[in-house]
């Protein structure tokens, strides 16, 4: 055996296949034991037992790959089958509150727990041992930055589906009182979020027949001229399919921006407060709210009780 | 060239046009001609028009909605748009089409109940102008 073997610098020489293979267990017990006594290794977020199995799993992996795949290029079908292993861990992993740079350093550990095996192996000949650690050491830098890119891409996935829920929570359309319906709105809006809301509230004015939708914006941080633009938009279609849009809410605060920003809102029924809002609805649908005769019935007792009923005044 | 029509109904005082499906330019423009001559014809005192079945709506059905309504208006008839789909509605006003000037109800029932109060208060109100003059010719 000498150092012209490797000629072929893509594969790994067959010592290095053959002494992995054959001392796999070694290895593996050497990083487990790398692992659980660095600083980094958190007990409390994974436990032995699957710190021993998912490295048992790529280390088998790993080996099978080595063994007759192209280690520079990481081609063929076993670097497939040690990507997959790996995206698994890296959920795994991420679900676990591991950060993408301790997982990556969790692969690259297994460099430096290997590093005595080779020295063993290549005592003969240091021009090997340093082209086949080259090697390894090549492949590992290029499966721990896998790991890093894959965990941080699960992690957007998994930010692009709380979105995608906060999207769907945010816009609920309530129906008050028979052809009243309102829309609370809660937080900032761009335009994703104002186009959905638009179409909610549209589609549901066409299914309740509701004569009035009050849009409440109590929850807006802040109106911008953009937000702004967006409430005139909605405003103007409620207003095309035949009903009537109320927008309540409209603080100190926001009715100074509007002013400031030159917004013109003529023609938009705009109200302070949520009830005010409600109480305007119910006019315009001919529709009034009176106490109950509270003389005889005692219990409320207090004023403007909480009983009140709806009387319904249709011309 | 299209061999579809839309059907004009009058009933009462009121013109109803039913456009049953999505329209091109030519007929929109024949549509506009023959609702004027048959607000001359019938002297019916309003127009509603219903387009729940409209499904597409480019800019030149979108202005002549509201041609429709403002010439109307100047021959003395009462404009109504009724039943316009939550689609249609957002492609008008991201076309910036926002329909001044036109009323709009959710059906037909509502439609003739605003064509109704719209027009008896116009009778009251050319009654009280009436009822001035009177007074201030004695």
């Amino acid at each position: 055996m000498s150092s012209d073997n490797a000629t072929n610098n893509n594969l790994a020489n067959p010592r290095t296949t053959r002494m992995l293979t054959e001392r796999e267990n070694e290895i593996l017990e050497a990083w487990i034991e790398n692992r659980v006594n660095s600083s980094d290794f958190r007990e409390t977020l994974i436990s032995g037992e699957e710190l021993r199995s998912d490295s048992q799993s790529f280390l088998r992996a790993f080996v099978t790959a080595i063994a007759d795949s192209n280690v520079e290029e990481m081609r063929g079908k076993e670097f497939n089958a040690i990507r997959r292993l790996l995206l698994e861990i890296s959920e795994a992993r991420a679900a676990q509150a591991f950060s993408p740079s301790e997982t990556a350093f969790y692969v690259f550990s297994l460099k430096e727990s290997l590093m005595p095996f080779f020295r063993d192996e290549y005592r003969d000949d240091p021009n090997l041992l340093i082209d086949e650690v080259n090697k390894i050491s090549k492949t590992l830098d290029k499966l721990g930055s896998f790991i890093f890119v894959s965990t941080i891409k699960n992690r957007e996935r998994v930010i692009r589906q709380q979105q995608q829920d906060m999207l769907e929570l945010s816009t609920p359309v309530v129906q008050i009182w028979d052809r009243i319906i309102c829309l609370p709105l809660i937080g900032a809006l761009d335009s994703r979020r104002t186009q959905l809301m638009m179409e909610r509230l549209l589609e549901r004015i066409v299914r309740t027949r509701a004569e009035v939708a009050i849009l409440d914006i109590t929850g807006v941080p802040t109106v911008d001229t953009q937000v702004a633009n967006y409430l005139i938009k909605t405003v103007t279609a409620v207003r095309l399919l035949g009903s009537t849009c109320i927008i309540t809410g409209v603080g100190p605060a926001i009715a100074q921006t509007i002013v400031h920003l030159g917004i013109d809102l003529a023609g938009i029924i705009t109200r302070n407060q949520l009830s005010d809002g409600i109480r305007l609805a119910f006019e315009m649908t001919r529709q009034k709210v009176v106490p109950t005769s509270g003389a005889d019935e005692d219990e409320t007792g207090q004023e403007g009780g909480a009983d009140e009923r709806v009387q319904s005044a249709h011309s | 060239m299209s061999a579809f029509k839309v059907p004009i109904l009058k009933v009462g005082d009121v013109l109803i046009v039913s456009i049953q499906s999505d329209i091109d330019d030519r007929t929109v423009l024949e549509l506009q001609q023959r609702v004027l001559e048959q607000i001359e014809r019938t002297n019916a005192r309003a127009v509603l028009i219903d387009i729940s079945l409209l499904e597409m709506v480019d800019s030149f059905t979108g202005r002549m909605l509201s041609d429709i309504a403002s010439m109307s208006s100047i021959m003395d008839a009462e404009t109504v748009v009724v039943g316009m789909q939550p689609a249609v509605a957002i492609t008008l006003v991201e076309l910036g089409l926002e329909l001044k000037g036109v009323s709009t109800a959710l059906d037909v029932d509502e439609g003739l109940r605003i064509l109704r109060d719209r027009m008896s208060k116009k009778q009251r109100g050319a009654r009280a102008w009436n009822d001035r003059h009177a007074s201030a010719g004695s």
